[in-house]
């Protein structure tokens, strides 16, 4: 079969030729980047800080020139050979691509010294010790490798969003919330927690990151951190409060009105990079059904690890330190039955319906399990709750989802698996949000009746791997719970079948949504 | 036919994998436990012909615009025959293979959809002139691409634009040759044909209006160089595409004994004239036409209800072929059109049209109502999505324009934050034919 179809795409890759202004930019784009190369195999630069800004422009100025050179053409879809293109079409380029995303991600996480970290004392050299003056700048401190990635992060979210912008100029809700994934990334993710660092010079380290939050933030109930936050002074306590109103209240409320859409595709840092320097990669994502039978298994395997985990850590932590002042180690175990029961309870009573019976009983099942371990282990005044040791569960979790999940696969293998590997499979926040959203929320993308013709764009280009044609050709609107708003598939879809839309839940699941009557007409506003 | 057939093994036989034997068989087998075959044969599995555009662009991949993974088709016993049906013996209940083998059926599906009309100029036989229609004709056009730098297409319609925004992707040079004074002229009335006559120019197409093609001529090889033109004009080119729009595909019919005009002559029930033998989609024609509707309806989604009223009557309950108002979509580059029950080219005499357009002339709506009853007819829409089921559920209760403006915002089916035009329009359209008390 797939012989013939390669056939299809044989006489293609003339057409893709770059021309002049592609070239130029391209080069210095590159040019900037092999000053950071240069800077990582030790090169020493004279005023480091100009070459490092200069290397920073040169890159951002070959992005904008590239994008402009790139999508001159008419305002519209810009999808032409986007499977001929050996970038985005899982070629030459795509691979060596993720050779390099995977292997920068090994460093960051576990050879850092090798990027240029000062060992034991000793001062930055090589990439990290390039970004020295940057860091001292903003936040008063050397640079360590993760001040490295979060510039250059922030950097490719800003100048991949600015192409993102050119290539859907006509689209209204993308260049909202492009221009929305970019402040945030920008102002809330850099800029705001250096400059909080630097005006706090003495407090410990916490996350400074207000919409980081647990459970991506899986470190943020661990013992170090919220020590750290309550001997942060009023910054810390207000991080700490802060970030508990948003897991408990805001993001529930939000979730609510808009879908998982304001956190996945609006805010979240991980889905920034993969709606703008992701988005290249974004139709290679897989819509077969056994790719979706499991996203369901892991992603939900991962919620509940993180939780368990972070019951796990609080309660070292609560039996450790039994004057920190917060609450006992039994108001939290207690506090935790009824809070794991409730949810579940409410799940089962009034939502039952709404998820798959496979769901239902392994929901119910764990949920009978992990609160009995942790009456046992109470009962017994032991120190873990989970019998393993809580340290290990968080090392591990570190490790495996952490690090390696969510970084070398999640961001390295882009141009293989797709943008959104890690939403979709990992992130424990995303499956949260989108049992809110699947569960009780106004958000669903409505079908135009019966104007699909199931030519498969908004499939195809669904970086969450959901085959939303099947819906839109019967007729029927989608809810689905890792749906993250991105609303590319209403935007590629030629015959305007497609909308997102927030409005009575009564009318979610209707093919229908009109009713007219002498007096009036009721429809989603 | 004398035997009574234990219902559940009847064996239900399709010829043609488009959407309308496709969804035929689909649905009776949602319905039943009956054999079905389906035997096609251009393509292994369904694919959306109105697709095929997105392959060649690069959008998608072949895989991708099969709308069921492939083990569907075993996992719902639908068996598939690639092959072609030579001839239907209706006396045997069987069909005949172009590979020698005979399938036996209990009852019969004729969903062969449609082929590319010939024009009837000289030279149209030369390589490098081809249609628009299949796979095949996809894998022909990828051929030809290697070697071309200017194509000609001929015929204005739907097909036709298509393909030139297909080649003007691979850079290659357009001179669209179009019969009409404007783009589908036969449809679109004048000042969308206008719009996007404006459109297709802008995208560096050579648009040639009421213009058409005399001869095609070729090289010594046999492979086409030029064409002429009425004005006399000679075209050079490597690749002619003819477009002049499809009739139905019913060589698989002769000898039969099955009636047919145009198409395979079907009553309301999608039966023909022999008992057990029915046909659906492009390939069949209304004995008589259904409403302001045409005989012949080769639309996607007029198949697809074909394909599941008969699976109804296939399953035992028989079913009337009801379309419901006519709609239909489709985009030129990168405007869309919409359009929602009638609204006339040239406006028939009881119609009247109200026309609105935006300053940067890439979008406009026009309506259509009855001159004295102020009923609504239709809606056309360039560039604007709108929402199916509000003008479905207007034009079920007979409401008037006033209603229908007075309501528009509801019709709106843009993405969120889009511009929106409504109250602008309602202004022209008081200003020119008041908005009458909400009555109908
Ligand atoms: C390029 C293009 C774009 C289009 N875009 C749109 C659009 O945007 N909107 C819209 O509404 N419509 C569109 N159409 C029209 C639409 O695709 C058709 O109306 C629809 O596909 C018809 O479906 P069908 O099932 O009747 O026939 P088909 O899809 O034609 O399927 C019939 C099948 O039967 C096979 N067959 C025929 N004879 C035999 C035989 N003797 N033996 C075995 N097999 C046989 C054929 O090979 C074919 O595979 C488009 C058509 C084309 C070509
Ligand atoms: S279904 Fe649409 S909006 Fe949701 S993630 Fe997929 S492409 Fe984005
Ligand atoms: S992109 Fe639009 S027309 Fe195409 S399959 Fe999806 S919903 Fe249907």
């Amino acid at each position: 079969m797939s012989e013939h179809y390669q056939n299809l795409s044989l006489a293609n890759p003339e057409a893709n030729e770059l021309s002049g202004s592609q070239k130029l930019f391209l080069a210095l784009g590159l040019t900037g980047l092999f000053i950071l190369v240069l800077a990582l195999v030790n090169v020493q630069f004279p005023y480091k800080a100009i070459w490092l800004l200069a290397s920073i422009a040169l890159i951002l100025v070959g992005v904008i020139g590239y994008s402009r050179a790139s999508y001159k053409s008419l305002p519209g879809i810009h999808n032409n050979g986007v499977f001929f293109k050996s970038m985005s079409g899982r070629g030459v380029w795509a691979w060596s691509l993720g050779v390099v995303l995977t292997a920068l991600y090994v460093f960051l996480y576990w050879l850092p010294g090798y990027l240029g970290l000062g060992q034991d004392g000793a001062g930055n050299t090589g990439l990290v010790g390039f970004f020295d003056p940057l860091s001292y700048f903003l936040n008063g401190h050397a640079a360590t490798q993760w001040f490295v990635y979060g510039t250059l992060y922030t950097l490719a979210i800003l100048a991949f969003g600015y192409k993102f912008i050119l290539k859907y100029r006509h689209n209204k809700y993308q260049v909202i919330r492009t221009i929305s994934v970019m402040f945030f990334q920008l102002a809330l993710a850099f800029l705001l927690p250096e400059i909080l660092t630097k005006l706090n010079p003495t407090v410990p380290y916490f996350s400074k990151d207000i919409k980081n939050m647990w459970p991506l933030n899986y470190y943020f109930f661990e013992d170090w951190h919220l020590t750290a936050m309550l001997k942060g002074g009023n910054l810390g306590k207000w991080m700490l409060y802060f970030g508990l109103a948003m897991i408990f209240i805001g993001s529930p409320i939000l979730t609510y009105f808009f879908g998982k859409r304001w956190y996945c595709s609006w805010v979240c840092g991980c889905g920034g990079l993969a709606e703008t320097a992701g988005d290249p990669f974004r139709q290679l994502s897989s819509k077969k059904l056994s790719a979706w039978k499991f996203e369901r298994w892991s992603v939900h395997f991962v919620l509940v690890f993180v939780v368990l985990m972070t019951i796990a850590v609080l309660y070292t932590f609560l039996s450790s330190d039994a004057n920190s002042g917060f609450i006992t180690r039994e108001i939290f175990t207690w506090g935790m039955v009824i809070l794991l029961s409730a949810i579940i309870a409410t799940i089962w009573i009034f939502k039952r319906k709404s998820l798959d019976k496979d769901a239902r009983y392994t929901m119910v099942s764990l949920g009978v399990i992990v609160v009995g371990t942790m009456v046992l282990n109470f009962s017994m005044n032991a120190t873990n709750i989970f019998f393993i040791d809580s340290n290990l569960l968080r090392s591990v979790y570190g490790f495996l989802i952490g690090a390696a999940f969510s970084g070398v696969v999640g961001v390295g293998f882009y141009p293989l698996m797709g943008s959104r590997v890690w939403c979709r499979f990992g992130c424990p926040m995303a499956a949260i949000l989108g049992l809110q959203q699947k569960l009780f929320s106004r958000f669903r993308i409505t079908t135009n009746a019966g104007q699909c013709i199931s030519c498969g764009n908004c499939s195809t280009y669904c970086e969450m791997g959901i085959d939303v044609r099947a819906y839109a050709q019967k007729g029927e609107n989608i809810v689905r719970s890792s749906c993250v708003g991105c609303g590319i598939c209403a935007a590629v879809c030629p015959r305007g079948v497609l909308k997102l839309e927030n409005g009575d839940r009564s009318t979610r699941f209707e093919q229908d949504p009109i009713q007219i009557n002498r007096d009036g007409i009721s429809v989603i506003d | 036919m004398t035997k009574q057939r234990d219902s559940a093994t009847e064996h239900i036989v399709i010829i043609g994998n488009g959407i309308a034997g496709i969804t035929c068989a689909r649905e009776v087998r949602k319905k039943s436990a009956k054999r079905i075959t389906v035997i096609s044969g251009e393509s292994e599995f369904f694919f959306s012909r109105t697709a095929l555009m997105y392959v060649y662009m690069g959008h998608m991949k072949f895989d991708h615009i099969q709308p069921y993974e492939d083990n569907f088709w075993r996992k719902n016993r639908i068996e598939l025959v690639q092959a072609w049906v030579k001839q239907i013996d209706p006396a045997a209940k069987k069909v005949e293979l172009q590979n020698g083998t005979a399938i036996s059926y209990d009852k019969l599906v004729i969903a062969t959809g449609s082929q590319p009309n010939k024009t009837g100029v000289t030279g149209e036989q030369l390589k490098g002139v081809l249609g628009m229609y299949s796979k095949q004709d996809l894998e022909h056009l990828e051929e030809l691409t290697g070697g071309c730098k200017h194509a000609v297409i001929v015929g204005g319609g739907l097909i036709g634009i298509e393909l030139a925004e297909m080649l003007h992707s691979r850079k290659i040079g357009v001179t669209f040759i179009v019969r009409e004074n404007g783009f589908w002229g036969s449809i679109l009335p004048p000042e969308e044909a206008a719009l996007i006559n404006r459109h297709i120019r802008e995208h560096g197409i050579d648009l040639r209006l009421a213009t058409t093609v005399t001869d095609i001529a070729g090289d010594a090889a046999g492979r086409v160089s030029s064409v002429v033109t009425n004005t006399g004009e000679r075209i050079d080119c490597q690749v002619v595409g003819l477009t002049t729009g499809v009739s139905p595909n019913i060589g698989v019919i002769e000898n039969s004994g099955i009636h047919a005009r145009k198409g395979v002559l079907v009553n309301t029930f999608l039966e023909t004239n022999i008992k057990d033998i029915y046909a659906i989609g492009d390939c069949a024609e209304q004995t008589s036409a259904i409403g302001l509707r045409k005989p012949v309806e080769a639309v996607w989604y007029t198949g697809r209800i074909m394909g599941e009223t008969l699976a109804n009557t296939l399953c035992g309950e028989r079913s009337e072929y009801a379309p419901g108002h006519w709609f239909n979509s489709a985009k030129f580059f990168d405007i869309e059109y919409q359009t929602y029950g009638w609204v006339f080219a040239r406006p028939l005499e009881y119609e009247a049209q109200f026309f609105w357009q935006h300053p940067d002339g890439k979008k406009s709506l026009r309506f259509s109502f009855h001159r004295n009853t102020r009923k609504f007819l239709g809606v056309v829409s360039l560039g604007i999505r709108l929402r199916q089921e509000f003008f479905n559920a207007f034009l079920d209760q007979d409401h008037s324009i006033d209603t229908v403006i007075r309501y528009l915002r509801k019709a709106n089916f843009d993405p969120e934050f889009y511009e929106r035009h409504e109250t602008v329009i309602q202004a022209a359209f008081k200003s020119k034919h008041q908005l009458h008390a909400q009555q109908v």
